[in-house]
């Protein structure tokens, strides 16, 4: 306690200057400071991206509607898709994996700090090169803006005969540098993991947070360079006089769509597997048990992680593939379904014969078990070929990746929040306010969310601008609509929480939620070198054992081995 | 919950017209009026009933568990036996979705199967549709019929089976074809050919989008089946074929639409304007609509659309031909002769 005193103190002090905080914000090479301020970036573009989508909800809300002019909408989606896959799901993971891994496997920092800082400043500079497109993008001709091809650009329409200026090359050039970011922090991650773990702590003890960051770093490596590879093969059919994806000279518009893919399906699980890892740490400690299944939960993240880069196709079943090729692609999507739902039933299984606080991280895990249970099933509708001819590219697919990105993602991510929160600044968040946050957030994802299955299924295609009446759209799009202010309304309670508790929050301690991992070892927030000496380790649940010197941990994995 | 229950009941009974109110347009894709809609529809309710009963089952356990393992006051006094994991629990719960995976995998390739390999016979009708930025180009080349925006098909009775076989193609980006009631998604993509069909039952006008994102009037590619009885079809067919008549009670406009360049996007089988970039135009008056369905075809909305199809469908690629009031007049009472 004494210590945290001190540092609060300090922090506050008048002789610091915010010019020369910035500066601290500029320099820093520390894993804790990078990984806020990965987060804290991260949370701007949702905010922003998230104003996107209520402005599209807006535009769609009734029929024939003229709020955004055709462009304007075509943009926003894009930037929104765009934005919330680069710019705020990467980073937070980042974010996430910068603050936590370091401190839960009881090392002083990241394998490479420098890198880290270069790695965060790429993603900085490669958002802000996106967003800079409203004003680059136009050249001297004046025809681009933001970008207005979808977030997955699918060729032709990203060629110059079709997308004039430089919004495709803001698209481009922007996501590369993102991705040299997450690559380096991807490198960090796996190398800190691998190399860094304090004493006694081997693979099969290390906390499935850091297990499955390591699975995701694994596969952002693997897939990113898909992407990459093909936006710079766009960029030479753009400037070089390069026909890769150019449909008038020969060039294949289905060579983009496996290329993206095989970046893009990887990617989705990229995205989920971290919102996996906050769950398979918080729902533990709330039922009060142990994670149920360890080595399942290892192995079964494993083969999502492998199985994941044999499924992209999945998104091409309406393109025209032979029957054997989508019947592949049918099975090994379908199979993914297999090791996804043995986690949902470890965590189930945690929760059996527990003593189940509900708190409020926890009250976002339970929230996230219904909503991916449910993304799970209709992704197993979409799996079925025939299905999926009817539902891909309607609003039935856009309510099925919301309900995995945010039913799912999302709610781990919030729950995170709420459960480290008190690590990183020492006090609670409110819970007063987080549960005004869960239960507007909630019902907003609903109305919006759960209609939108059922004008795909009546046959609204998605990326459409605006509709007539008579298809039965109206009334669902309708509640649509008024769903996303209440989940805007909902993220404003999570900022007035954020930005409120720093100062009022309940003080936290070392260890508000008696937990077991070693980030609760140490004084919140940490000190800059983490633990004052370098934790031992003995299973899986070190602080278990410290707190329950009578039956500790070590004696059952011991015996199990 | 909600949700899930709502979801459950559209399985089982196939519907969502009684939430809806009136049906009349709905095209759910669960009250299809054609093969292989029928037959996606018979599959979609299996693999709905069978995700349904999973959530079912795995929804309930999870609310018991909660319920059950809540908090309670006195708990914090002790923690709960510590359980790691069960190796048969965790195999059953392998085996079981392996078991519905395998279920579901018979079932789909079969109706892939059926659905992608069936051969044309040789009463069917065989068309070729062409996507454009933003409109559909219609093509029967054994008819020696081309047309825009709506594809006419004759129905199958009980007597005689005549599919309608499309083969897809683009001449721009990507689009997709798709008329819920009738089938699923096709892409059309440049430089490459892909086939469908479909073999409605029911006269009427089935509508539809183009699913795939295309650019800025994306919204605005609608598409229309219009499904005939067979005898109505033959007549509409040779309709189509004729040319048109090189005499016109609207010669102010005939000369007004040759002397600009209307003529380089525009084709009228008979004359010669053969344009190939947009619409032909030899029997506009008699389609449902114009710029693929940005507007329904009335007098008034093809004036507006003369003067400048830019208020109508904004990004469109047809110019304000900067045409006088008159001119559009002329323009439009020359149109109007094209039956």
């Amino acid at each position: 306690m004494a210590i945290q005193e001190i540092a609060l103190t300090t922090s506050r002090a008048p002789g610091i200057s915010l010019v020369d905080r910035l500066h601290g914000l500029v320099v820093t090479v520390d894993h804790k400071k990078l990984g806020l301020m990965y987060i804290g970036t991260a949370l701007v573009f949702l905010v922003v991206a998230g104003l996107m989508a209520v402005a599209i909800r807006l535009q769609l809300a009734v029929p024939n509607n003229t709020l955004l002019e055709p462009e304007v909408f075509n943009r926003f989606f894009t930037m929104h898709g765009t934005a919330m896959v680069f710019l705020v799901g990467m980073p937070i993971i980042a974010g996430l994996g910068n603050y936590l891994v370091p401190l839960m496997i009881g090392t002083r920092d990241m394998a490479f700090p420098r890198l880290n800082a270069f790695g965060y400043w790429m993603f900085v500079f490669g958002a802000l090169l996106l967003y800079f497109s409203y004003l680059g993008a136009p050249g001297l001709n004046g025809h681009g803006s933001a970008p207005d091809v979808g977030w997955f650009a699918y060729a032709p329409l990203t060629g110059r005969a079709f997308s004039r200026g430089h919004s495709t090359d803001y698209w481009i050039l922007s996501l590369l540098l993102t991705s040299v970011g997450s690559t380096v922090s991807a490198i960090n991650v796996i190398v800190t993991a691998l190399t860094m773990r304090c004493r006694g702590l081997t693979l099969m003890r290390m906390p499935l947070f850091v297990w499955m960051m390591l699975v995701t770093n694994f596969m952002i490596l693997l897939a990113l360079p898909s992407l990459s590879a093909a936006q710079l093969m766009l960029l030479v059919d753009r400037y070089l006089g390069g026909h890769f994806f150019d449909t008038q000279s020969g060039g294949s518009a289905v060579l983009w769509q496996h290329f993206f893919w095989i970046f893009g399906h990887p990617e989705v699980y990229i995205l989920i597997i971290p919102g996996f890892a906050c769950m398979s740490e918080i729902v533990p400690v709330f039922s009060r048990k142990p994670i149920f299944g360890y080595p399942i939960m290892v192995g079964a993240t494993t083969m999502i992680a492998i199985i994941s880069f044999g499924v992209w196709a999945h998104h091409m079943f309406a393109v025209g593939m032979t029957s054997v090729g989508n019947t592949f692609f049918a099975i090994s999507t379908m199979l993914v379904g297999v090791p996804t739902g043995i986690k949902i039933f470890n965590w189930l299984g945690t929760m059996y014969g527990g003593k189940i606080r509900l708190e409020v991280p926890m009250i976002f895990c339970l929230g996230f078990l219904f909503q991916f249970l449910i993304a799970g099933l209709t992704g197993v509708m979409l799996a079925v070929v025939p299905f999926n001819w009817q539902l891909t590219d309607s609003y039935f697919v856009v309510a099925h990746f919301h309900y995995v990105l945010i039913g799912g993602l999302l709610y781990a991510l919030f729950a995170g929040f709420y459960y480290w929160y008190p690590k990183a600044f020492g006090r609670l968040l409110n819970r007063k306010l987080g549960l005004c946050h869960f239960w507007l957030f909630t019902i907003g994802f609903h109305l919006t969310f759960d209609t939108m299955h059922f004008s795909g299924l009546l046959g609204m295609p998605r990326r459409i601008f605006t509709y007539d009446p008579g298809r039965g759209w109206e009334t669902l799009n309708l509640i649509g609509s008024v769903g996303a202010i209440f989940q805007a309304v909902g993220v404003l309670f999570l900022a007035i929480n954020i930005l409120r508790s720093l100062r009022h929050g309940q003080r936290a301690g070392n260890d508000p939620w008696d937990a077991w991992t070693l980030e609760w070892a140490t004084t919140s927030p940490p000190p800059v070198y983490n633990f004052e000496t370098a934790p031992v380790v003995r299973s899986r649940r070190p602080l278990w054992d410290v707190k329950h010197p009578e039956d500790p941990d070590w004696k059952y994995e011991e015996s199990e081995n | 919950m909600l949700f899930a229950f709502a979801f459950v009941c559209l399985g089982l009974a196939g519907h969502v017209e009684p939430v809806l109110g009136n049906t009349d347009g709905v095209t759910s894709i669960f009250r299809p009026l054609s093969q292989p809609a029928q037959e996606i529809k018979e599959t979609s309710l299996l693999v709905l009933a069978i995700c349904g009963s999973i959530f079912a089952v795995v929804a309930g356990l999870l609310v018991y568990a909660i319920v059950r393992f809540r908090h309670r006051a006195g708990d914090e006094l002790s923690e709960p036996p510590q359980v790691y994991g069960s190796n048969q629990i965790e195999l059953a719960w392998t085996i079981l979705p392996l078991l519905i995976v395998f279920v579901l995998i018979l079932v789909t390739s079969r109706t892939i199967a059926d659905i992608q390999n069936r051969k044309p016979p040789p009463t069917a009708v065989q068309a070729t549709v062409i996507g454009h930025q933003w409109w559909w180009e219609i093509r029967y080349p054994e008819l020696g019929i081309v047309t825009a925006n709506e594809l006419h098909v004759p129905a199958s009775d009980g007597r005689e089976s005549r599919p309608t076989f499309l083969k897809l193609q683009s001449a721009d980006v990507a689009h997709s074809f798709w008329v819920p009631l009738l089938a699923g998604k096709t892409d059309l993509i440049p430089n490459r050919e892909n086939l469908m069909w479909i073999e409605p039952t029911k006269p009427g006008t089935y509508p539809g989008n183009c699913a795939e994102y295309c650019g800025t009037q994306h919204a605005r590619m609608l598409i229309r089946v219009v499904v005939h009885p067979p005898d109505e079809f033959e007549r509409w067919a040779r309709e189509q074929q004729q040319s048109a008549s090189l005499e016109t009670n609207a010669p102010e406009g005939r000369k007004v639409f040759f002397a600009n360049s209307c003529v380089n996007c525009h084709t009228i089988a008979g004359t010669s304007a053969q344009g190939k970039f947009g619409p032909d135009l030899t029997h506009l008056m008699s389609r449902q609509t114009l710029a693929a369905g940005a507007a329904t075809n009335t007098t008034d909305n093809l004036r507006l659309w003369v003067r400048d199809p830019q208020k109508i469908k904004v990004g469109c690629l047809m110019p304000n031909m900067q045409l006088t009031d008159e001119e559009v007049d002329q323009v439009v009472a020359y149109l109007q002769t094209l039956k």
